[in-house]
């Protein structure tokens, strides 16, 4: 390209959202970093008095406890959603085209609804009143109707349904861009279907299973609204604990920190899945 | 080393508030020179209120009496509005309300206007013993709206009998294990714990606090859920069979089934008391004053007893009320005296901290 | 979601169109490969599907079918709460996108014909990836610590924050594929770089931003979390009134309203995809 152009070009273009970004992204960002050394004020706000508490305070065992469950559960999460949504994904690719459009705009359509409506619409199925449970006891499968709201296995039953299309998106995206001819070389040079899937198909689409995971992963980990809607109030997440921190604990500096913490476990989570899906890209080429 | 935090919290906490006192000073004391002639339809205001506890054309209603023109805004729990009065030095809401305790402890703070009796003669209305509530004696900062205490709410053809004690929330029937709840915001959630034990709700002790809340971690597997806001509806659909329940709460699960049943249980509960109170920052305090009287009224502070079903602190307002209502709901026929014998929660100004705690680590358990 | 659809590998597309039934048998799925995306779809429509239905139901139970009826449509809109928060989310998003469309179009084509990019980019990009949460407590703090007032002027400037990102990634793939000779030509005749942008680039870009501004305006109206910290209590947006709503306990309108918007999400999609099929076939 010209080298005009890069002289000149981008400082009047850069600058407007540079700033703008700066000034509400950068700098509300870095005020969080900052007030994780200061003291909480008494309704909220804070206190300019230096402490390493906040960060002391991450590693009680309550606080250490619920990290680690959120991340368990996200990793729950993560995993059904990828047994769940591969198939799904290779079912898709292997539609006609325009089957294909349609089997896609249906995974993507319950997303354009308000996701509070469809996380309470979990609350009307699993009710010990609910819809489901009206109808095991209507085809005589039960006689007591089962507990299954208020659980974690009903946050988790939440969260899935919440993200699983964007585990079968990525995922149908790199199936997608795999090149046929490929399995059936692999078919023909005397590979079983699944052999053929295995060694060729399923490594292919690893990056795509990996940009799912994240997909998955990241909001997951910081969901507040299904842990305490379908939860019951009973198991929390960090999510909801950086909320309670705002609004009920009115803690704002150590809501920060545990705030600060969770970016920083999510980047260092991506950070290894670009490298990751890196290597894998690059693999083939040099082998 | 918690020890330590705490008291370096409480000593930067005192110098700030100290701080906060001497900067508002200005506003706090000087019982403004509010104009009693003022021409209120020159004044516009804007009140926060929780959700659906008001008449709904309340706006209008106090615009076609004083010409000020009102909005009415909600909020859904008190740290929702306290955080927001006290996150800006200007959050644009004229007429605030909180519950008792955080009427003390923002009027301490100077974030409340003292209120201009000359301008609130509808005071009169109100039980002496309204006047006289630990939170704020005198009602300098703050007017009561509604009252009430805090029980058991129950089905008996779910429970199978009348419970008298908190024990029998904290420590259920193995027949009921999963179908309670309790309350988890505030001082709500200790206070079972506390008073089956026989200790003040508003204690600081860290050994009655520390005895209170390995209670409720023993008692929170038994829970169906922890539920602030619709534990009535899982009675009415037999989710729950026993909740903790404000009394106003329970009456709208009598509402949709009259078998519902409520107890104050012989440990004895909380007084809480919902307060109108006037910012500090407030510039149309004059039809602020004018909304709180309004309120006072007895017909208009009526309606809040008939449609909310919540006691009100207003003696006309109580006597007016239909006795069938109270036939149909009985805890609008909790007396003055029976109410009063609770303990009104108050503010514990740093050792606030203490509850805050306490509800984290409970909830965080598992 | 809006690149998935367009990365779909031309190629394959284009063989197996030219005849479909002549895919080797190796290609041809085993028999049952469908079922796992029926049960998934059947996971996914579900609790969709009960909700519709019980928009249509008589009683004010939700769980107990008494009749059909289509009263809670009127009740919806006669819902001040709802109408409120749904003015309140439209104004948002306006604000919000129209913020987002011009600084993310022009850090786009900055950061296009700035080489050194790489860091700006990724500044730019990363409001979309950081996790709802930080933006919206950090916000809070941020606006709190200048005494901002909350309103929806805060939450407009706070969903302008990632829409910028949005906007910006996209502008930019599209920018991507744009030819710079014609920018070039143009500054060769002696069009300065204001000129040369209004003039050539837009043109061209007009697609990418249009899509950007829509994916922008779509992630505003469905935004909870950062709405949730950075709006005063008195003007909710939608998502604010439903969340109080679902926890204060839900009434049916919130069934009326949910099948409403899943109906203008379903013509939105006919609409896009008729609209891409007349545009697409002159491609």
């Amino acid at each position: 390209m010209t080298s005009t152009l890069q002289r000149e070009a981008p400082v009047p273009f850069l600058a407007p959202g540079v700033l703008f970004l700066i000034v509400f992204m950068a700098i509300p960002v870095g005020l969080l970093a900052f007030y994780t050394f200061f003291t909480r004020g008494r309704f909220g706000g804070i206190v300019f008095d230096f402490t390493l508490d906040n960060w002391a305070k991450l590693f009680e065992p309550l606080y250490l406890g619920v990290i680690m469950q959120s991340i368990g559960m996200a990793l729950v999460v993560t995993v059904l959603a990828l047994l769940l949504g591969y198939p799904m994904a290779y079912g898709i690719a292997g539609l006609s085209p325009k089957w294909r459009t349609v089997a896609l705009v249906a995974i993507v359509l319950p997303f354009w609804t308000n996701f509070l409506i469809r996380t309470y619409a979990w609350i009307l199925l699993l009710n010990n009143a609910g819809w489901v449970n009206q109808w095991l006891q209507g085809l005589g499968l039960v006689d007591e109707p089962i507990s299954m709201l208020y659980t974690p296995q009903a946050i988790i039953v939440g969260l899935l349904y919440m993200y699983l299309p964007l585990m079968v998106l990525p995922l149908y995206a790199s199936l997608q861009q795999l090149d046929p001819s490929l399995r059936e070389a692999a078919t023909n040079l005397g590979a079983t279907p699944w052999r053929a899937f295995r060694t060729v198909t399923l490594p292919l689409s690893i990056p795509g299973a990996l940009t799912g995971c994240i997909f998955v992963f990241v909001p997951a980990m910081s969901n507040f609204v299904i842990p305490e809607l379908i939860g019951g109030g009973k198991t929390i997440m960090v999510g909801n604990l950086v909320r309670d921190q705002f609004f009920e604990a009115r803690d704002w500096p150590f809501g920060a920190t545990l705030a600060l913490v969770l970016t920083i476990l999510l980047v260092i989570v991506i950070l290894v899945q670009n490298a990751v899906s890196r290597r894998l890209t690059e693999g083939p080429r040099r082998g | 080393m918690p020890t330590m935090r705490r008291i370096a919290t409480a000593a930067a906490g005192s110098l700030a508030l100290a701080l906060a006192a001497t900067s508002c000073s200005t506003g706090g004391d000087a019982t403004e020179t509010l104009d009693p002639n003022a021409d209120l339809s020159e004044q516009t205001l804007t009140v926060s209120i929780w959700a659906d506890y008001y008449p709904e054309d309340l706006a209008e209603q106090f615009e076609a009496a004083t010409g000020v023109k009102t909005t009415i805004v909600n909020h859904t729990t008190n740290e929702d509005i306290v955080a927001k009065l006290t996150a800006s030095s200007d959050p644009g809401i004229d007429v605030a309300f909180v519950s008792g305790q955080y009427a003390q402890a923002l009027g301490e703070q100077g974030i409340l206007a003292k209120l201009d009796k000359s301008l609130i003669p509808n005071e009169e209305n109100l039980y002496p013993e309204a006047l006289e509530l630990a939170y704020d004696e005198g009602n300098v900062y703050s007017e009561p709206y509604a009252w009430g205490t805090t029980g058991l709410c129950y089905r008996p053809d779910l429970t199978g009998y009348d419970p008298t004690s908190w024990n029998d929330l904290l420590d259920p029937k193995p027949e009921l294990v999963g179908k309670t709840t309790m309350l988890s915001t505030d001082r709500w959630l200790s206070m079972p714990a506390l008073k089956a034990a026989g200790h003040s709700l508003n204690t600081t002790d860290d050994a009655e606090l520390e005895e209170a809340k390995a209670q409720l971690i023993e008692t929170k597997p038994t829970l169906l859920a922890y539920d602030d806001t619709t534990f009535y509806s899982k009675l009415v659909s037999g989710e729950a069979a026993m909740v903790e329940a404000w009394d106003g709460w329970c009456n709208y699960g009598i509402a949709e089934d009259p078998s519902i049943k409520f107890v104050v249980p012989e440990e004895g509960a909380d007084l809480w008391v919902d307060t109108m109170t006037v910012l500090e920052s407030s510039k149309n305090k004059e039809a602020a004053m004018a909304f709180i009287d309004y309120i006072l009224d007895p017909e208009v502070q009526t309606w809040v007893a008939e449609n909310i079903l919540y006691k009100v602190p207003n003696k006309a307002a109580m006597e007016a009320l239909d006795p069938a209502l109270i036939d149909s709901y009985p805890t609008l026929g909790i007396t003055v005296d029976e109410l009063t014998q609770q303990e009104t929660i108050v503010d514990l100004g740093e050792d606030t901290v203490k509850y805050v705690d306490l509800n984290a680590e409970v909830l965080a358990t598992n | 979601m809006a690149d998935t659809t367009e990365t779909t590998a031309p190629t394959t597309t284009a063989m197996r169109e030219l005849d479909p039934d002549a895919r080797p048998r190796a290609v041809r799925r085993p028999r049952g490969i469908l079922v796992p995306l029926w049960l998934g779809y059947v996971f996914l429509y579900l609790p969709i599907l009960v909700v519709v239905i019980m928009s249509f139901n008589d009683s004010e139970n939700l769980f107990v079918w008494r009749g059909f009826s289509l009263r809670w449509y009127p009740e919806l809109f006669a819902d001040e709460k709802i109408m409120q928060g749904l003015v309140n989310t439209l104004i948002v998003a306006t604000g919000a996108t129209a913020i987002a469309t011009v600084l993310g179009t022009l850090l786009a084509y900055g950061i296009h014909h700035f080489t050194r990019g790489g860091l700006i980019r990724a500044f730019a990009i990363a409001p979309a990836i950081l996790p709802d949460l930080l933006l919206g407590i950090g916000l809070l703090t941020f606006f709190s610590l200048l005494s901002f007032s909350l309103g929806l002027q805060s939450v407009i400037l706070a969903h302008a924050v990632f829409a910028t990102a949005f906007v910006t990634a996209i502008v930019l793939a599209r920018m991507a594929n744009l030819d710079p000779s014609l920018e070039e030509a143009s500054r060769d005749l002696g069009a300065g770089p204001v000129r040369t942008f209004v003039r050539i680039t837009l043109p061209q870009l007009a697609p990418g931003i249009v899509a950007g501004a829509l994916l922008a305006f779509t992630l505003s109206i469905d935004e909870f979390v950062i709405a949730f910290f950075t709006t005063a209590p008195t003007q909710p947006t939608l998502p604010i009134v439903i969340y109080s709503m679902v926890r204060f306990g839900v009434t049916p309108e919130v069934n009326a309203l949910a099948t409403l918007l899943l109906l203008v999400s379903i013509v939105t999609v006919i609409a896009a995809q008729r609209l891409t099929r007349l545009t697409g076939s002159d491609r």
